[in-house]
């Protein structure tokens, strides 16, 4: 079955193409198109037929290709994250895609498509299990006993909630200069209309994207991980074995805040971004709650980093001045586990990142945060989309984080090892 | 001073072009431009290539560099990847080499450019032994 799926949407297009020309048709072109569609079945077919995998030796063994032998090695230790995505053709079939997540970048994601979603789901736990077992564990969470209660983003919301977001904005003001433009001069619409195509085109796209993405999206808190469900026509089942989040962030945009509805993203190395999406979907990060009250990203940031600290302070007041309208969302805070900033022009962000997941410490200081006597302190993880910055404090605060911190997060790493074995 | 060579080739260039300026009057004034060009960009190198320092700590390592935009780095030995010393054609021929220093994180920024090519190869070494040793996870 697998060929047939992987060559389906190539067929789909030639189909649709030859039922659109139906009309005036000739035997040459009809064997054309015939030899075409044969052409991506076999093509699928010996894809299929060639490639082998297998566990053994602490890895996941792929082998594939006719011509170019290509044979890859996923070692347990280094797998982040396993996934289940079910493509609409697929679903029809009853048939499942693994993806297995490694640390570095977009190439290094394994595909195993396609077996039937039970098989799937074994070969998942299987490498789950294998992958915590050998890899370091926990972030700080102990494993939960059991599954415990799962989050389920409500349709509703999710769909006013895009309503309100930035993109979907933009497309109203559009929308309403066209209007405007189309009521004082008639004749120029066109061209205007043609011109903003595109934009309106790609924001539709991107609102449409975030839509068919995160609907249906459910969470549950399992002892290996976390399992994230989500997708409207193509389902994907993502698990992130615990200690395998670089960092959490919560967002509030502005015009959230009278609902007081949140987003949580977590972020992943290595989290598979496809060519095919856009810049914003990518830079949008794991949503884990695409849409929640304050009360449910609460829960869940408690599940996944417990003992965070309290109290944020604020930066000087001077700080003001450099950055007047952040100023009122900047703050810091931290403990012997976890760093939590606070920032955002318009809408407020809230980076939570562990101290033994930092990569580096950077110190910043610019002309007029120097004259002001400020400095920023930046945590680097191996994230792609968060990244925690403490700006603009006090200078003298900011060198003593500087000379703290390296010594902090070595002793959060060496806790991490100790509670989870190597 | 570290930078005086591109600048001693401006200078050499302007009073060349002060020679022929007999001929042509204009030519002196270009060559009086190119001369305060050259002594003010060789003050402004040179107070970036001395704010550029490193340090190696007994368990990480620190960089620090800029002039306007001020920045320290600091690489736990065991958060890194892989070291990359790196000499250009410009470089190689001045004998210099550029280390850098790669972490799994993209932002990080530990870079340590114009280290004589010994000092570049005893640093990389130092660096790669050192992360063997402390290496971390993810």
């Amino acid at each position: 079955m697998s060929p047939l799926v992987r060559a389906g949407p190539a067929v789909a297009v030639i189909v649709v193409a030859v039922a659109l020309s139906g009309a005036h048709q000739n035997r040459t072109a009809e064997l054309i198109r015939l030899g075409i569609i044969g052409f991506f079945v076999l093509a699928g077919f010996v894809s299929w037929a060639v490639t082998r995998w297998r566990l053994a030796e602490g890895a996941l063994q792929i082998e594939t290709g006719l011509l170019r032998r290509q044979s890859l090695r996923f070692p347990f230790p280094q797998i982040q994250a396993v996934d289940i995505v079910r493509p609409g053709l697929a679903r029809l079939f009853g048939l499942a895609e693994l993806r297995v997540r490694m640390a570095s970048g977009s190439r290094s994601t394994g595909r195993l498509a396609y077996m039937s979603l039970p098989y799937a789901e074994a070969v998942r736990g299987r490498l789950l299990d294998l992958s915590t077992r050998s890899g370091p564990n926990v972030v700080g969470a102990p494993a939960p006993a059991a599954y415990l209660p799962t989050y389920a983003v409500d349709p509703g919301r999710l769909v006013a909630s895009i309503l309100l977001s930035g993109p979907a904005l933009i497309l109203y003001a559009i929308v309403a200069g066209l209007a405007v433009t189309a009521a004082s001069a008639p004749s120029a619409t066109g061209g205007v209309v043609a011109a903003l195509a595109t934009t309106m085109i790609a924001l539709g796209t991107a609102a449409w994207a975030r839509f068919n993405g995160e609907f249906g999206l459910s969470i549950a808190v399992a002892p290996d991980g976390l399992h994230v469900q989500s997708g409207l026509v193509q389902r994907s089942a993502e698990s992130i074995p615990w200690g395998r989040i670089q960092a959490l962030r919560t967002v509030q945009p502005l015009l959230w805040r009278p609902f007081g509805w949140v987003r949580v993203e977590a972020d992943v190395a290595g989290r598979n971004v496809s060519g095919r999406r856009n810049r914003a979907a990518r830079q949008a990060g794991r949503a884990l709650i695409p849409v929640g009250s304050r009360v449910e990203a609460q829960w869940l940031l408690d599940q996944i980093m417990p003992d965070r600290p309290g109290d944020p302070s604020r930066p000087p007041a001077r700080a003001g001045w450099k950055a007047p309208l952040r100023y009122r969302h900047l703050s810091y805070a931290g403990n012997e586990r976890y760093v939590v900033t606070t920032s955002g022009r318009l809408r407020l962000v809230t980076d939570q990142v562990p101290l033994s997941k930092i990569q580096s410490i950077r110190w910043t200081a610019g002309p007029l945060q120097r004259r002001l006597r400020l400095a920023s302190v930046h945590f680097d993880t191996a994230g792609r989309s968060v990244y925690a910055v403490a700006r603009d404090r006090d200078a003298g605060e900011a060198s003593r984080l500087l000379a703290e911190l390296p010594a902090r997060c070595r002793q959060a790493r060496a806790d991490d090892r100790r509670v989870n074995g190597p | 001073m570290e930078v005086a060579g591109p600048a001693a080739v401006l200078v050499a260039v302007s009073v060349l072009a002060g020679g022929a300026a007999r001929a042509w009057p204009a030519g002196s004034v270009a060559a009086g431009g190119v001369l305060v060009v050259a002594v003010v960009l060789d003050g402004l190198l040179g107070r970036r290539v001395r704010a550029w320092g490193y340090a190696e700590r007994a368990e990480d390592l620190i960089v620090r560099r800029g002039v306007m935009f001020r920045r320290v780095s600091v690489v736990p030995y065991g958060r890194m990847q892989f070291v990359d010393v790196t000499a250009g054609p410009l470089e190689r021929m001045l004998g210099l080499s550029t280390v850098q220093l790669h972490t799994a994180a993209a932002a990080s920024d530990a870079r340590i450019p114009g280290l004589p090519a010994e000092e570049a190869r005893r640093l990389r070494d130092q660096l790669a032994a050192l992360g063997e040793s402390r290496a971390a996870g993810l």
